[in-house]
């Protein structure tokens, strides 16, 4: 665990980032974390984090396959909304734990 | 918890040679499980394991009731392989397989696939395994990349720190 700053705030993270305390987040540690993975945040990304933090507090397990029938976006786009990490960068933006699933 | 690994992984190819549904899911998981890390995934499919590809039979795999002592009957007892020889055993327990995997949110062979593509995995088949069992491309799946001899396969697990895997 560790302290890092981001986007002015002091926030508690584990050793690969992801956000310790959910309630911690905001759109703005979102955007900063993103941009350190060279992703620019757009509102259909926001749509996708907001859907995945409303399902980590339902307590859901969460899989790609999820939020590709989320209506938001399918699995493709999910894809490209986050390169390499549709669900584990997703995860980490959204300030929730990584997921624990392998689908 | 995966420490970051200095030298991670870039490319798998996996060889799925058989048809039953622990061979083909294994594959299947194994390949969305890598472009879901971002890590290139090339699929083969041959010998029995055409069945996952073939459009006829890809969501009507089975697993063997017969000579699988791992299996047993639900609460842990035993299930004697003489009960799998019954009609109708096989189908029930692969229903039953495939409902329990439904409620983790494993998709059937198909969406599963697409799963895969849309992340960018490659699907392959075996032309000699497509000679023996008289397959045309028409049969397979339509999102199948190529029809590839075991020589173009391996040219394509080139570069560093790649990996075949045969489940």
């Amino acid at each position: 665990m560790a302290q890092k700053t981001i986007a002015g705030q002091s926030i508690e993270v584990n050793d690969e980032g992801y956000l310790v305390n959910a309630s911690e987040w905001s759109r703005e540690i979102a955007t900063e974390m993103a941009k350190e993975e060279g992703i620019e945040l757009t509102e259909k990304h926001f749509e996708v984090l907001e859907f995945l933090r409303k399902a980590s507090e339902n307590g859901e397990t969460l899989t790609i396959r999820k939020v590709g029938k989320s209506g938001i976006t399918d699995i493709k786009g999910l894809y490209q909304l986050f390169p390499g990490g549709p669900l584990k960068l997703s995860s980490k933006f959204a300030g929730i734990p990584k997921p624990a699933s392998c689908v | 918890m995966a420490a970051k690994e200095e030298n991670p992984l870039k490319k798998v190819c996996i060889i799925c040679a058989k048809g039953t549904i622990e061979d083909v899911y294994a594959t299947l998981v194994m390949a969305n499980g890598a472009v879901m890390e971002g890590i290139e995934a090339k699929v083969f499919f041959t010998f029995f394991g055409l069945d996952a590809i073939t459009r006829k039979q890809m969501n009507r795999i089975k697993t063997a009731t017969v000579g699988n002592p791992a299996m047993r009957a639900p609460g842990g007892l035993p299930f004697p392989t003489v009960l799998g020889l019954i009609p109708g055993v096989e189908a029930g327990v692969s229903a039953m397989m495939k409902s329990q995997m439904e409620k983790l949110d494993i998709p059937p062979v198909d969406e599963f696939l697409e799963m895969i593509t849309a992340g960018g995995g490659e699907i392959y088949a075996c032309k000699l395994a497509m000679d023996m069992f008289k397959l045309e491309k028409e049969d397979l799946w339509d999102e199948v990349k190529d029809v590839l001899t075991v020589g173009d396969f391996y040219a394509m697990c080139g570069g560093e720190n790649t990996q075949i895997i045969f489940t």
